[in-house]
């Protein structure tokens, strides 16, 4: 007898019938519910977009100019509509070039499927044209992968692969099919699956680790929250919202967790880690209780770990079992969605104000205003600051905008400064710090979101990584707002440059080409400011036009984001000037 | 922390690709493998993985649970050698030559409770299963005679304590209805 190793939902009648194996896959992503792919074809993979000329109607598969913008498109996608992103490729060239979309989708968490087209299975292992062993160079930066090599393998292993990447921790799943799979017929009949018995996505809430922890919280005179991604993975927002106001505590977001919580609630205190706020970090070695809510203490939140937190006890809300102690100790460690764990967490609770504690941030944020916001927001100043640029687009957007940031100091000023209403609106890499992310992913981030208005906020150097997807903006037409923020270096190596290496700015300075004439040149208008006097103007038309606009503004050359935790250095050592 | 010696063992669902994703984890964080082993194991269609490590215990805390992250691994643990019963399989190939002159070697072979497999006129093959010094010792005894090959195996062990894998999928079967 067969062992069964995965649960299937039962079909209530059988819809069984003879498919190609091809077909099949446009099948399966139709059963998922998929509405939007990003791809580009290629030999082995031809079989599939034959089958997608068919289903056009149903299936919207959307040419990007380079499959890296395949994966990013798919990844911003995923981001602001919460559902899996699709990206499809071919074998080869066609799936390497997938590679830096599911290493960021990996280490940020977001549930990708890659499908990639593979030489005939006679063919496998004889480096024929265009094979690459995808499978094996996707593994150490993938959820799951699976290579099929038979037709009637594949509803199963779809199924499979994205139960897997939308359950639990999400992430990217990569399916390879070989040629002759894609050919060969099967007898289809779709099931998605339920279960994987050597997969437990949702660790069970253990009461007494809730109990333990909401004693830790209820008895600090001192503590403090640190919010990640997992409040939005989880779709537990209100309810972290509801904890935040019953317990009174100061909550502080990593740079995924923002806009979890509306930027402007009382009770936000801004961002932790390397240029996150003055008060959040100093304040780290301060509290007694560090309650860390669906978040991994990457070294870019914590600085140097021998001095991160050591006087205060830690609670942990996460789903990760291999996050919990991996890189701070947690006292009272609670496994399980944070959805879950929250809800039974507010329970037990004891409601309170932390006033005098809050107190504390505030005076610190006043410190950090003068010495650090006002400068950037300085209007008297001779260049133009990246922060009033992501000033206008506040006022004009009110908030409510997807914000989509590529890598960099603009990212930091568009993290730091963009004023969030709502939940899934800052798209940006966070964990790879992936260059040419931002332009592609929010082709993505407006499809996923067609009704918001979504702004795209891009260095000069990593906007010329992906420049390319202009074209699928062109071609879809997709009304994406695009602002690139030209100081014409690579600003954050720079800054390196100058602070730590004696200012020698080896390969950082940038001669760039005319963007506006670029831009112009893919019919999309295109704007550009140079004096201050014209930026006000400018992000208003931009916002107002109806359809994809480009504006270029140039700033500062030369400005430093502040407050920095340097390397090595503690959170609280963090520097103003 | 001091660096000793943890066994890991993993079961997993039987599957392609499943043993690079495990070395990978090690790889990844600069961690040579000092043996590895996969056979079946007493559960039907499930894997078991061998795998000894000189690391610290924090270490292998971390390094078990990115292996137990992983979709196909049902269950990985990890034992101290005193947690283990263990043995290593060694395979010694000897010149006849020098070996038959010698009267010694009946007398060692049967103390170190070592057995001939294969006599030919050219060679013999000898083999020896035990602790790692066990294997170790006949390999220094055998060495003046002119060693032709040598190999050792992998460390195979069971714990000493039990390792519920059944009740886990059991728990499955029964929470999740199978079609």
């Amino acid at each position: 007898m067969e062992v069964k190793t995965a649960s299937f939902e039962k079909t209530s009648a059988d819809t069984s019938m003879t498919v190609s194996g091809a077909e099949a896959v446009i099948k399966c992503l139709l059963e998922e519910g998929v509405e939007t792919i990003y791809g580009y074809p290629g030999g082995a993979i031809m079989p599939v977009y034959d089958e997608l000329y068919k289903y056009q109607d149903k299936i919207h598969h959307v040419l990007t100019r380079h499959e890296q913008g395949a994966t990013h498109a798919a990844q911003g996608y995923a981001r602001v509509s919460g559902k899996v992103g699709v990206a499809i490729a071919t074998s080869g060239p066609g799936a390497t070039n997938l590679v830096t979309g599911i290493a960021d989708a990996q280490i940020d968490s977001t549930p990708l499927v890659c499908i990639t087209g593979q030489v005939g299975s006679h063919l496998l292992g004889s480096d024929a044209f265009q094979e690459t062993d995808i499978v094996g160079i996707s593994t150490p930066i993938t959820k799951w992968n699976y290579q099929v090599t038979k037709a009637e393998e594949i509803p199963e292993v779809i199924a499979k692969a994205f139960y897997i990447a939308k359950s639990g921790r999400p992430g990217p799943v990569l399916v390879d099919i070989t040629k002759d799979a894609q050919f060969a017929s099967l007898e289809f009949n779709y099931k998605k699956c339920s279960g994987i018995r050597s997969y437990k996505p949702n660790p069970e809430v253990n009461l007494v680790e809730v109990e333990q922890a909401a004693e830790a919280i209820n008895s600090a005179k001192k503590p403090m929250i640190v919010f990640g991604q997992g409040v939005i993975l989880g779709g537990a927002e209100e309810l972290f919202k509801e904890f935040v106001e019953k317990t009174g505590i100061p909550a502080a977001w990593t740079i995924l967790g923002l806009s979890a919580l509306p930027t402007k609630h009382p009770l936000n205190v801004g961002m932790v880690g390397m240029h996150g706020n003055y008060g959040p970090n100093v304040l780290t070695n301060e509290c007694d209780v560090l309650i860390a809510i669906g978040m991994r203490f990457d070294d870019r939140v914590t600085g140097n770990l021998d001095h991160y937190a050591k006087q205060a006890k830690v609670v942990h809300l996460e789903i990760d079992p291999a996050e919990i102690n991996k890189n701070v100790y947690a006292d009272f460690p609670v496994l399980g969605n944070v959805k879950e764990t929250l809800k039974v967490l507010m329970e037990l609770v004891q409601p309170n104000s932390h006033k005098e504690w809050h107190n504390r941030f505030k005076e610190l944020y006043k410190t950090e205003y003068e010495k650090v916001i006002s400068g950037n927001l300085d209007v008297n100043k001779p260049d133009l600051g990246m922060a009033e640029v992501i000033q206008q687009i506040n006022i004009n957007t009110k908030g409510n905008a997807v914000i989509v940031s590529d890598v960099g100091q603009h990212q930091m000023a568009a993290c730091r400064y963009s004023d969030f209403t709502q939940t899934r609106s800052n798209v940006t890499s966070g964990g790879l710090g992936t260059m040419g992310f931002a332009l592609p992913a929010a082709i993505g981030a407006k499809m996923g979101s067609p009704n918001r208005e979504v702004v795209a906020i891009i260095g000069d150097g990593g906007y010329q990584m992906t420049i390319q997807e202009l074209g699928t903006i062109f071609q879809t037409k997709v009304p994406v707002k695009i602002v690139v923020l030209n100081n014409g270096f690579l600003g954050m190596v720079r800054q390196w440059q100058q602070l730590f290496f004696d200012r020698r700015y080896a390969s950082t300075e940038m001669t760039n080409p005319d963007f506006v004439t670029i831009a112009k040149g893919y019919h999309i208008e295109a704007n550009r400011v140079t004096d201050r006097s014209q930026l006000k103007d400018a992000v208003k038309t931009m916002i107002d036009h109806n359809g994809p606009y480009f504006l270029e503004v140039k700033v500062e050359q030369e400005e430093n984001v502040f407050p920095m935790v340097p390397t090595g250095a503690s959170v609280s050592d963090i520097i103003l000037e | 922390m001091e660096k000793k010696n943890f066994t890991v063992s993993i079961y997993t669902e039987n599957n392609l690709g499943l043993l690079s994703r495990i070395a990978a984890i090690f790889l990844k964080r600069h961690i040579n493998i000092e043996s590895i082993t996969a056979s079946p194991s007493e559960v039907p269609e499930v894997m078991r993985f061998i795998i000894v490590v000189e690391v610290t215990e924090e270490q292998i805390k971390k390094i078990v649970g990115q292996i137990e992250k992983q979709i196909e691994v049902i269950k990985a643990f990890y034992h101290t050698a005193e947690e283990m019963i263990y043995q290593e399989t060694a395979l010694y190939k000897i010149k006849s030559s020098e070996f038959l002159d010698d009267l010694n070697v009946q007398a060692f072979i049967k103390a170190t409770n070592a057995r001939i497999v294969t006599v030919t006129p050219k060679f013999f093959v000898i083999e020896k299963t035990g602790k790692r010094s066990e294997v170790d010792e006949l390999y220094e005894t055998l060495k003046p005679y002119g060693l032709m090959q040598f190999v050792r195996s992998g460390t195979i062990a069971v714990t000493k304590n039990e390792m519920p894998i059944t009740g886990i999928l059991e728990k499955f079967n029964t929470t999740n209805s199978i079609s």
